[in-house]
């Protein structure tokens, strides 16, 4: 019998039907030369492709975190024990494939506050000692340090040597997986110049700064020597053209390899240290902040992208009726967003946010557990945010569609006696395409950053679950305390930025790639 | 031209009637006044005859739309949409969970609200229309480059940050500003100098980098290669000439956010205490008063309405090619 049961949360399942679906769109555009060639673009911009790596980081961290079970309690003695083993009892606490990964992180838990790397609670209590009375002091964490026991002293050296120690060995990972690629490069380049003519060209980009080289590679390759091989420096840099840039799939592999660079000297150690102290310190509960925060990018990741699930129907289905069939779909399609775009909406989605909450509190057995009710009204919120937002690329796709069908092909088609559901699908939505993908991705940064502000206002995601909007509000009043508690702020903000920069760098590159009018 | 306006108003009236079912539909419809009764007063302990009272006390015992137990026009007259939802249209909100009269409580935080909203505007539309007009000028130089990224950069940070951060730097650590409050006067600009500049400093990025696409377009037109062909220096041919054709599009597109700036902002308000319409609605939210939220739902579409018909009205005087029609 499994010692767990697996449980599939409704944002599981929307999540890994995402994932599948980006998987699924990848294989479709590589069958399409426009899609291709526009993804080819961003593979070659520097900032694109150091964001994707940060993204992808985040990603998965997010599909770690969305595969949860039940743990299997242990059974009852006796004889009632032996009886129930049909009917195991599990566990009411829902873990994650993450949980169980950081399960020092999460069970660790201290008293209360306690600095980034302490070894000691930030506040001091007054303590009996036999024989000498009443102490103040800072008592010793349970687990922060612990393993230093009376060398507390040693701290600083500790730190720094176990940082030093898995720096180093991050730093060797990267030196081996860029050397596999390398090597992985420079067979292709062979294979391509192989198949090749070869011809002064895929010389070039090996020595263009002197012509006598060239020929010097030309003669080497008649006296049947090995073909000349771009340079590592030309089969990273992704330039297209080259035979470097070629070999390498036309990608930014200088910026991939940048960006891992300084992920493999900052999370190697980052993880080790965390097995033995608080690397961002403990909130007010004792909670290690740095599992807080990695607990945080799922739900981050959820409303940036399952909004975008709830909005996108809305806005391709009415958008294109609008610009397409004119007439009275389209004055009472331009109504209704009219209508939805005119209620502010911060006000909107508080409205229906609190509707919402009454529909909850006085429905709870709709929910077996907390984790069930949370996760319900995650989704609620992204449904939320999704009707409220979809009126701007409602009226872009309006728009456009309203150019596209006078153009004469679609006139062609209709002159033809082509259904209207066969030209939307077959003419009008591959034209618009680029748009939606913009749209999209340039939407993701910005909800993420609504969740902190609307889960600030008290209309976010539920209390009980872990998001950067709730660290945000929990923290609120902790930089008014005396000494000052900055390190929970200060986690959710900077992960924040770090995941809205890749994510906002991402859509730009993007938008140069896809917009007609970049080119 | 007077027609034409007559005509944009009439338009606004549905658009007002479907912000209201809307409105309607969310706080009566989807939740009975019996669920919301349930929440206010606690789930557990509630009993039928408080939850009466509670209803009676606000006014929502009554049928949603007709109200067969009436005579004459009390037949609409007396329901919960005609006394809650219609009674709007006159400016009249009822009162808030604390028995005050709505209406006149917008009328006192307009004020407050206001005299943060409205130089956040114009300080923030100077400065970002400055930097961008810098980087155009500079353009695909290093300090192009390094100023793009920087914008980008001060649009990832959370508007939280901001907030929480200048509000500790500067009014916590430096002590140059009280922290929260709000003075009566005068006096109240060393309340407001700190919050001003913060929303000044969280939108730069942004709209900086907007209004520097939309110089960048200007840049590549042919009346600016006439302006150069004629020997103009390139700061005359910014000046003059750029920079006119280019405030057409970054005006008309602020306009409508010109009546909204009475709603005031919602999180600088609350984090620096000031009475002013934001702090309202979050307190509101907060305590789970519907009525007020309605009234702040109900204002804050009316004044998105009149900014977008003063859009329209804008984009017509400043292009003469547009006609009224």
């Amino acid at each position: 019998m499994m010692p767990f049961q697996i449980v599939v949360l409704w944002s599981d399942l929307l999540v890994w039907l995402l994932f599948a679906a980006a998987l699924g769109l990848a294989l479709l555009a590589r069958r399409s030369p426009p899609l291709a060639s526009a993804w080819q673009r961003v593979g070659a911009s520097r900032p694109g492709m150091a964001a994707a790596t940060v993204l992808l980081c985040f990603a998965l961290v997010g599909l770690l975190d969305s595969l949860h079970y039940r743990l299997r309690l242990p059974a009852a003695s006796g004889p009632a024990g032996a009886g129930s083993k049909a009917s195991a009892q599990y566990a009411v606490e829902v873990l994650s494939l993450l949980d169980a990964l950081a399960t020092p992180l999460r069970t660790r838990n201290e008293k209360t506050y306690s600095a980034p790397f302490a070894t000691r609670l930030l506040a001091k209590e007054t303590r009996e000692v036999a024989g000498v009375g009443t102490v103040r002091e800072r008592p010793r964490l349970k687990y922060g340090g612990a393993h230093l026991g009376e060398r507390e002293a040693e701290l600083a050296a500790d730190v720094g040597f176990t940082a030093f120690r898995y720096a180093a060995l991050g730093f060797l990972g990267w030196t081996l997986l860029t050397l596999a690629l390398l090597s992985y490069l420079r067979q292709r380049a062979l294979a391509l110049a192989a198949s090749a003519e070869y011809s002064s060209q895929m010389a070039r980009p090996v020595a263009p700064e002197a012509g006598a080289k060239a020929q010097v590679f030309t003669v080497d390759r008649e006296s049947g020597q090995k073909p000349a091989l771009p340079g590592a420096w030309a089969l990273l840099r992704g330039e297209t053209g080259g035979a470097g840039g070629a070999a390498g799939g036309g990608l930014a592999w200088d910026a991939v390899l940048a960006v891992l660079l300084l992920l493999a000297l900052l999370l190697p150690p980052l993880f080790a240290l965390a097995a033995d102290y608080h690397v961002f310190g403990t909130d007010k509960v004792g909670q290690d902040v740095l599992y807080q925060v990695l607990k945080s990018i799922r739900t981050g990741l959820i409303i940036g992208l399952v909004t975008t699930l709830v909005m996108l129907p809305l806005a391709v289905l009415l958008g294109i009726a609008a610009g397409y069939f004119r007439g009275w779909v389209d004055d009472l399609i331009q109504y209704l967003y009219t209508v939805l775009n005119s209620i502010p909406g911060v006000l909107l989605i508080a409205a229906a946010v609190l509707m919402m909450q009454v529909v909850i509190d006085t429905h709870p057995q709709w929910f077996a557990t907390a984790a069930e009710r949370a996760d319900l009204r995650l989704l609620a919120l992204c449904a939320i945010l999704g009707v409220t937002s979809w009126t701007g690329l409602c009226r872009l796709l309006r728009g456009e569609t309203l150019k596209l069908r006078e153009l004469e092909y679609i006139q062609a088609a209709q002159a033809f006696g082509v259904s209207h559901a066969r030209i939307i699908g077959r003419h009008i939505l591959p034209n618009l395409m680029h748009i939606v993908v913009i749209a999209l991705v340039m939407d993701f940064s910005g909800l993420v950053l609504a969740e902190a502000v609307l889960s600030y206002v008290g209309i976010g995601v539920d209390p009980t679950m872990t998001s950067f909007g709730t660290m945000i509000n929990n923290a609120r009043l902790e930089l008014g305390r005396e000494p000052v508690v900055w390190w929970s702020l200060a986690a959710a903000f900077a992960t924040m930025f770090v995941l809205v920069l890749a994510a906002n760098l991402f859509a730009d590159a993007v938008r140069d790639a896809f917009d007609p009018r970049m080119a | 031209m007077l027609a034409y306006i007559v005509r944009r108003l009439l338009y606004a009236i549905p658009i007002l009637i479907g912000v209201n079912l809307i409105t309607f539909a969310l706080f009566f419809v989807v939740n009975t006044p019996d669920d919301m009764a349930r929440m206010q007063l606690g789930v557990k302990r509630v009993t039928p005859e408080a939850m009466a009272r509670w209803k009676a006390e606000r006014g929502y015992d009554k049928p949603l739309f007709v109200n067969p137990a009436a005579s004459g026009s009390g037949v609409f007259s007396e329901t919960i949409f005609f006394e809650k939802s219609a009674r709007m249209f006159v400016g009249d909100f009822g009162r808030a969970e604390d028995g005050r009269d709505i209406a006149r409580e917008i009328g006192q935080r307009m004020g407050p609200s206001l005299a943060i909203a409205l130089p956040t505007f114009i300080l923030g539309l100077f400065v970002a229309i400055a930097v961008a007009l810098t980087l155009a000028f500079f353009r695909a130089s290093a300090l192009d480059f390094w100023g793009v990224v920087l914008c980008v950069a001060l649009m990832s940070i959370s508007g939280l940050f901001y907030i929480i951060g200048g509000q500790y730097l500067v009014a916590k650590i430096w002590k140059l500003v009280p922290i929260s409050g709000y003075g009566e006067g005068l006096d109240a600009w060393r309340f407001l100098i700190l919050p001003v500049a913060i929303g000044v400093v969280s939108g730069i990025g942004s709209s900086a980098r907007w209004y520097r696409s939309i110089f960048l377009e200007e840049v590549s037109k042919d009346y600016v290669r006439t302006a150069r062909a004629k020997g103009l220096r390139e700061t005359v041919v910014f000046s003059r000439h750029i920079l006119k054709n280019a405030l057409i599009p970054i005006l008309t597109g602020v306009v409508v956010v010109i009546p909204l700036l009475f709603m005031g902002s919602l999180l600088s308000e609350s984090f620096f205490g000031i009475p002013g319409l934001g702090s309202y609605t979050i307190d509101a939210i907060n305590a789970q008063d519907f009525a007020v939220v309605r009234a702040m739902v109900f204002i804050g579409s009316l004044l998105y309405i009149v900014g977008l018909i003063l859009t329209d009205l804008s984009y017509t005087l400043v292009d003469p090619r547009i006609r009224f029609s």
